[in-house]
């Protein structure tokens, strides 16, 4: 014999792995895990499945006196609307600074919000407007536009009926 | 029968019982009667759930008007305040866009007492910033953040930030052209994490920004859900958080061992004069030592005797008397200025300015160069700044003494000159010269967004700051100039925003030169 017999264990020794102990603990962390799986579940709340939101699509109608040049800002949109020889073409007026409704004027646009200055063709020349203004995707059926101020557009994209 | 009880009648008894409910129940309710002994005043302090978060006994240097300003009590008096008149204001307000604004108008002009109940709400709402800022600065020039306070100097922070939050979550709710695009601003500056992922193009997979502003509206534009979450914000969250982190800075005051004060505060302040009314008019019965000894980290150990004298009343009178201040305050605002009511919110037609509530128009100068580093970078970095003052400040000479530490007065004066000349200086460089974008149309967003008038004048701030570090041997000196400097900044760049800034954001000297359409 070269190990030493290891000594029964005795009626009055502890436990290894006390039960009560890890009864109390088992049913701690099931509680906690199912406090997290709740929380994780709350969290998802504040985000809907469907945004309430207006459409962004909407039809309107260009004025026929509509000179090269000229912006039209159909009335409740955030969008101007242009017209030349070679198409039509849509720019939001939406800043890309901080969200406000910039104004159409001869050069461009300017904000009234912080001073962003934006060429005709929506690009920033001066002010904190980290972004040009986007275009936005037109379709054209007679003289009736639809436009969808979801959509972008690449710069340059004029649209002929 | 075998009872030798004396004859009794029920309804004597009955009758007695009745007559004496009164008296009972003030017992019940008021366990330990007059607070006119040394030991009642304690027992009224430490019995009552409200009065026992300050101490039994209140120091002498906390009493002085000089060490305080009532600062402290005065924006709690103002959150009371706000508490109180809101509630009234919620009978008749309904968060629905389409009855907002007419809601606001009928308490203006319908109610009776509305408008002067809106008005307090407004000026308390508007002083409670103030003497939040103003007791945030009393608390670092009298070093009341060092150890072993520095948690409760957090929780101070915490509360700023819960002030603010109130503030700002209030002013969408009359639903006119001011709010909403303030508020569509403040959401654009919550989004504009994007001007960072954008010019790295990774929005796409990973757009912090867009996730804030849609948590905040609940939509993609200033709309009825909007309202609805700036409305249990304000009336709800950001009130019942205010108020926990109100009790727990309290508490820790006294469980901080009362406010800073030099330690010879004793000395100074020489034995308690003939009229501090009582002294000791009892023996204690009973002592807490032994608990005191028990946790050797309580802040009374070691000490002996201190210049204490009962909260109840000289600590408890000194604040109803701010308290009262701060309403008679209000109210006479209130009856001189009504809170400003602009048209009902049109989505397509900016205010030109439009303009945030005046403690953010430092903040708003600042955006006008970057949304991301004005709105969230450097604000951030102010905060972790002030957050991180009690971790590196680690000195003890000088605390509880106005503008104590190496330099002191002279130094803070040489700041407060650095901070307005720095900020000054390089606001009117950017208003008379414009910046990169102006001299360089085609730089890519990322310079603008690190280099930009706001950032350069963090780093000035930083720099003269590491300077007086090194020159005084001292964390307490940097953090003297630090925060003097970061109040000249707020200052001078409010002041450009609220005085000197006309339509489309250009530099005015004053109104009467703005562009008349």
């Amino acid at each position: 014999m070269t190990t030493q017999a290891k000594a029964a264990r005795s009626r009055l020794d502890p436990e290894p792995i006390p039960r009560r102990d890890w009864l109390g603990l088992s049913s701690l962390w099931a509680a906690l895990s199912a406090f997290l799986f709740a929380t994780l579940g709350m969290i998802r709340l504040p985000k809907a499945a469907v945004l309430a939101s207006p459409s962004k699509k909407f039809r309107i109608h260009l004025p026929e006196n509509l000179q090269p040049g000229q912006a039209f800002v159909p009335p409740g949109r955030s969008v101007a609307v242009f017209r030349d020889e070679s198409g039509v073409w849509a720019i939001s007026t939406v800043c890309t600074h901080l969200g406000c409704i910039v104004k159409p004027t001869a050069e461009g646009f300017e904000c009234p919000c912080h001073g962003s200055r934006f060429a005709a063709d929506g690009s920033v020349t001066k002010g904190p407007a980290p972004r040009p203004l986007p275009w936005l995707k037109v379709n054209v059926s007679g003289n009736t536009l639809i436009v969808d101020a979801g959509a972008v557009a690449p710069a340059g994209s004029k649209v002929s009926a | 029968m075998s009872v030798a009880s004396p004859p009794r009648n029920p309804l004597q008894e009955f009758r007695g019982n009745l007559r004496a409910a009164p008296r009972r129940f003030l017992e019940s309710a008021f366990r330990t009667g007059k607070p006119a002994t040394d030991r009642t005043r304690s027992t009224f302090v430490f019995g009552n759930v409200f009065l026992h978060l300050h101490s039994v006994r209140t120091h002498l240097w906390s009493l002085r008007w000089r060490t305080t300003w009532g600062l402290g009590i005065a924006s709690a008096a103002a959150f009371f305040i706000t508490l109180i008149t809101g509630v009234l204001l919620m009978f008749y307000y309904k968060p629905y866009p389409e009855v907002a604004y007419d809601s606001i108008k009928d308490i203006h002009f319908v109610v009776p007492a509305g408008r002067f109940i809106r008005n307090i709400h407004r000026w308390a709402a508007n002083g409670m910033v103030v003497t939040v800022i103003l007791h945030m600065a009393r608390v670092f020039y009298t070093a009341a953040y060092r150890k072993p306070r520095e948690f409760n100097w957090l929780i101070g922070l915490a509360l700023l930030a819960t002030t603010l939050g109130l503030s700002f979550t209030g002013y969408l709710l009359p639903w006119d052209q001011l709010a909403y695009w303030a508020i569509t601003i403040g959401a654009n500056i919550a989004q504009s994490p994007r001007e960072v992922t954008d010019a790295l193009g990774i929005t796409e997979w990973f757009d912090p920004g867009g996730f804030q502003r849609l948590l905040l509206l609940g939509s993609d534009e200033v709309g009825a859900e909007a309202l609805i979450r700036f409305y249990l914000l304000h009336v709800m969250i950001l009130p019942l958080v205010l108020t926990a982190l109100l009790a727990v800075h309290i508490w820790r005051v006294r469980k901080d061992g009362g406010l800073a004060r030099p330690a010879d505060a004793d000395q100074r302040l020489g034995p308690p004069g003939e009229d501090v009314y009582p002294v000791f008019t009892q023996a204690p019965t009973r002592t807490y030592h032994l608990a005191a000894i028990v946790r050797g980290r309580t802040p009374a150990v070691g000490r002996g005797p201190e210049n204490t004298v009962p909260s109840m009343p000289h600590l408890f009178y000194a604040e109803l008397a701010v308290l009262m201040l701060t309403v008679f305050l209000c109210l006479a605002l209130s009856l001189i200025w009504d809170a400003p009511l602009k048209e009902l919110a049109n989505p397509s037609v900016p205010e030109n300015p439009a303009k945030a509530p005046w403690y953010f128009l430092g903040l708003q100068e600042m955006v006008s160069f970057s949304a991301f580093m004005g709105g969230i970078g450097i604000p951030a970095i102010v905060l972790l700044g002030l957050g991180l003052i009690p971790f590196l400040d680690r000195e003890e000479s000088g605390s509880g003494d106005w503008f104590g530490g190496p330099g002191g007065w002279p130094l803070v004066r040489r700041s407060i000159v650095w901070g307005l000349a720095a900020a000054a200086g390089i606001e009117a460089f950017a208003i008379q010269f414009g910046w990169l974008r102006q001299w360089f149309p085609h730089i890519p967003q990322l310079i603008i967004t690190a280099i930009n008038p706001g950032t350069v004048l963090t780093v000035a701030y930083g720099l003269y700051s590491l300077w007086l570090v090194k020159r005084y041997g001292s964390a307490r000196a940097g953090a003297l100039g630090l925060f003097t400097c970061f109040l000249c900044g707020f200052t001078v760049l409010t002041i450009i925003g609220t005085y000197f800034r006309g339509p489309n954001w250009e530099f005015y000297w004053s109104p009467s030169q703005w562009p008349s359409h």
